[in-house]
């Protein structure tokens, strides 16, 4: 089965692509390459262009300049029929008046595949839907839905598969299901894959690269490790996980590392761990990085202590517990602590200081919104 | 039981004639409509198909009976008008299909994103029900009369010899058909195609259908209860107009049709019986070509 299917995917390029609506824009002059047999995940809140671009991809819509290149091929002005890429859209869009196994087939009888029926089978029987050929897609749950619609793009074996977020509609437990499948198919199928989510986990999980998108613009794009370990800025830090930022001026330089004061703490990030070494900064930390002690701890120059403050919130989450602790001249910062039994016993209004090693700490490129440029 | 479940210290059964009357009472002014103008007309109808000539012969007076003389004799008297009836409103039904679809695919899909100039269409399409169709086919008359501007202008080009009329011919009842009955098709047409999901279009043209071929395999066949009821509510009154193809409007004896030999029969010649015996085979061909019509769209999977 999977070798049937299996062909090399190939590699996208979009080239300076713009897409100007009547009154904004939705993308704005983007350079994307997607090498060939990746899981890539265009990550961003709703508007932010990634279902815009991979409408362009699609051929849904007509770029306002750029080009877009599908294994070096130049398809810019390819009628999205005539393009070797196969779309499972975000609403399904089964053909409700077709079979499951015409609508599987539907792709193949038009490119008058031979056997169009036994390959169709044959990938329904992929997605574990072999038996259902027969019903109408009313009659299908969401999730069966979802594997239909996979099914009938992944039987013409494109060089490219868009998803536009297939999972959004289904439910927690059978998202994360599959969420697994699709990560499986995509291993076994071997295509490449382009996948448009605002769910972070989603696509965290799944993809090998993953851009996150604001704006019209790619905001930073790298492995999924690599984009949580180090997001580059404030709107990665807080949309990819959560961040506590700190924003101050450089008041010490050296060799490894820069320091800002905030409110009369210093806080310090490795030169190499920041994109600006000068003015005033942005640092962050992830919220399971830090900790909190109850008296003062002494530590070397190799953490970064904060203190003290006041614990105005805790909230159970299960596998950990969040803190929220208000430190006077700094603001709130947020802590967890994983539920081991160990974690220190605290209650509200508890005073508590904060630490981190400064390997932890990341230094960003530009400020949070509001936040301004101390000179 | 669900009314039941209201009262619940209300026994069952008295809750269930309770609403039983009033689920009555409801349909009343209904049954008593349907009783009164559709029930009793058409076994009157019938009745009268079945009458016998009264023995005093004179005209217009007939005696109950069991003549079935009467349908042999309308039936090869006027069988080219019959012929021509059905012929006219499969013609008409065509044409009006083929006017209609693309104007209803425009109002209904290609200006979807422009709701106000979506409404004004409709209404356009609506409007001519503002003005009398009497008036409106009597206008076009005078419009296409010999040497009325557009005719003079039919001969100048070419398009008619100078000897031809317009008015009185096949071709203008047959326009005159198209004209009047054209909102029902569009309507129905619309309503449908309003609805059709445009993502269903662009799924198609991802997998690899030209826009031909989305047209045929998508668009089509989810449209098709719209042209199914748009041609039904076309058909059967064409089929059975008196207007159009009377020699007062557009027509002339050349192009009588069912209605125009009952109307004749019923008002001019008063033979009721004749006159009756054609609006059951008029209304027997019509209930047969679509139980075929219904029953055929019906199994081709449209929804």
């Amino acid at each position: 089965m999977a070798g049937e299917l299996s062909v090399a995917g190939a590699d996208l390029e979009l080239i300076d692509v713009r897409k100007d609506f009547p009154g904004f824009t939705a993308l704005d002059d983007m350079d994307l390459h997607i090498p060939a047999g990746q899981f890539f995940a265009l990550l961003g809140p709703s508007g932010c262009g990634k279902t815009t671009t991979l409408r362009i991809v699609a051929g849904l819509e007509t770029p306002t300049q750029g080009r877009v290149l599908i294994g070096g091929k130049d398809i810019t002005d390819t009628k999205p029929h005539e393009r070797p890429v196969n779309t499972v859209f975000q609403s399904y869009a089964l053909f409700p008046h077709m079979t499951i196994l015409d609508n599987v087939a539907f792709g193949l009888r038009q490119r008058k595949v031979e056997d169009p029926i036994a390959k169709a089978q044959a990938a329904l029987d992929l997605v574990e839907l072999g038996h259902i050929g027969e019903r109408r897609p009313q009659q299908l749950s969401g999730g069966q839905q979802q594997r239909v619609a996979l099914a009938r793009a992944l039987v013409n074996r494109p060089s490219l598969l868009l998803l536009d977020e297939p999972l959004g509609a289904l439910d927690l437990k059978l998202r994360r299901q599959m969420q697994i499948e699709l990560k499986a198919i995509q291993m076994e199928v071997g295509l490449t894959f382009l996948h448009v989510t605002h769910d972070q986990e989603e696509a965290m999980d799944m993809a090998d690269t993953v851009a996150v998108m604001n704006k019209g613009r790619i905001e930073q794009m790298g492995a999924p490790e690599a984009l949580y370990d180090r997001p580059k800025t404030a709107f990665v830090s807080k949309f990819l996980g959560q961040s506590n930022l700190f924003v101050g001026k450089v008041v010490d330089s050296n060799a490894n590392s820069v320091s800002i004061e905030v409110g009369g703490s210093k806080i310090t990030v490795d030169k190499k761990r920041a994109e600006k070494h000068e003015g005033t900064i942005a640092i962050g930390v992830r919220p399971e990085k830090a900790t909190f002690h109850e008296s003062k701890p002494t530590l070397g120059a190799d953490h970064v202590l904060i203190g003290p403050g006041e614990i105005i919130d805790i909230r159970f989450t299960g596998v950990s517990n969040q803190y929220l602790i208000e430190v006077p001249n700094v603001g709130e910062i947020t802590v967890f602590a994983q539920n081991v039994g160990k974690s220190p016993v605290v209650e509200l209004g508890a005073k508590v200081w904060i630490s981190w090693k400064v390997e932890h700490s990341f230094g960003l490129r530009d400020l949070p919104d509001g936040t301004e440029d101390l000179g | 039981m669900a009314f039941a479940a209201f009262g619940s210290s209300a026994p069952t059964t008295q809750g269930q004639t309770k609403s039983g009357r009033v689920v009555l009472a409801l349909l009343l002014p209904g049954l008593i409509y349907l009783v009164l103008f559709f029930v009793i007309p058409l076994v009157s109808l019938v009745l009268t198909s079945l009458e016998a000539p009264a023995a005093s012969g004179k005209i217009g007076e007939y005696v109950p009976g069991v003549d079935f003389a009467n349908y042999s004799y309308v039936v090869t008297k006027y069988w080219p008008q019959i012929a021509r009836s059905f012929g006219f409103a499969f013609l008409a039904t065509i044409i009006a299909l083929l006017i209609s679809y693309p104007l209803a695919y425009f109002i209904g899909v290609k200006v979807r994103s422009r709701p106000m100039l979506q409404r004004m269409m409709v209404t356009l399409v609506i409007a001519p029900f503002f003005i009398s169709f009497l008036l409106r086919t009597i206008a076009w008359k005078q419009m296409l009369a010999d040497h009325s501007p557009i005719m003079e202008w039919a001969h100048q080009v070419g398009l008619m010899s100078p000897s031809q009329s317009f008015i009185g011919s096949e071709a203008a009842v047959v326009f005159g058909l198209v004209y009047n009955f054209i909102p029902f098709m569009t309507l129905p047409l619309y309503t449908s195609l309003e609805r059709l999901d445009i993502r269903f279009l662009e799924a198609g043209s991802d997998l690899y259908a030209s826009p031909a071929k989305v047209f045929r395999k998508i668009t089509l066949p989810l449209s098709m209860p719209g042209i199914i009821s748009g041609t039904l509510l076309t058909f059967i009154p064409i089929a059975g107009d008196y207007v159009n193809a009377s020699r007062d409007f557009l027509g002339s004896s050349n192009t009588s049709m069912i209605g125009t030999m009952v109307d004749a029969d019923f008002l001019q010649n008063r033979n009721y019986p004749a006159a009756s015996a054609m609006s059951v085979v008029l209304m027997g061909i019509i209930l047969i070509l679509v139980t075929w019509y219904v029953r055929k769209s019906g199994t081709e999977d449209l929804l």
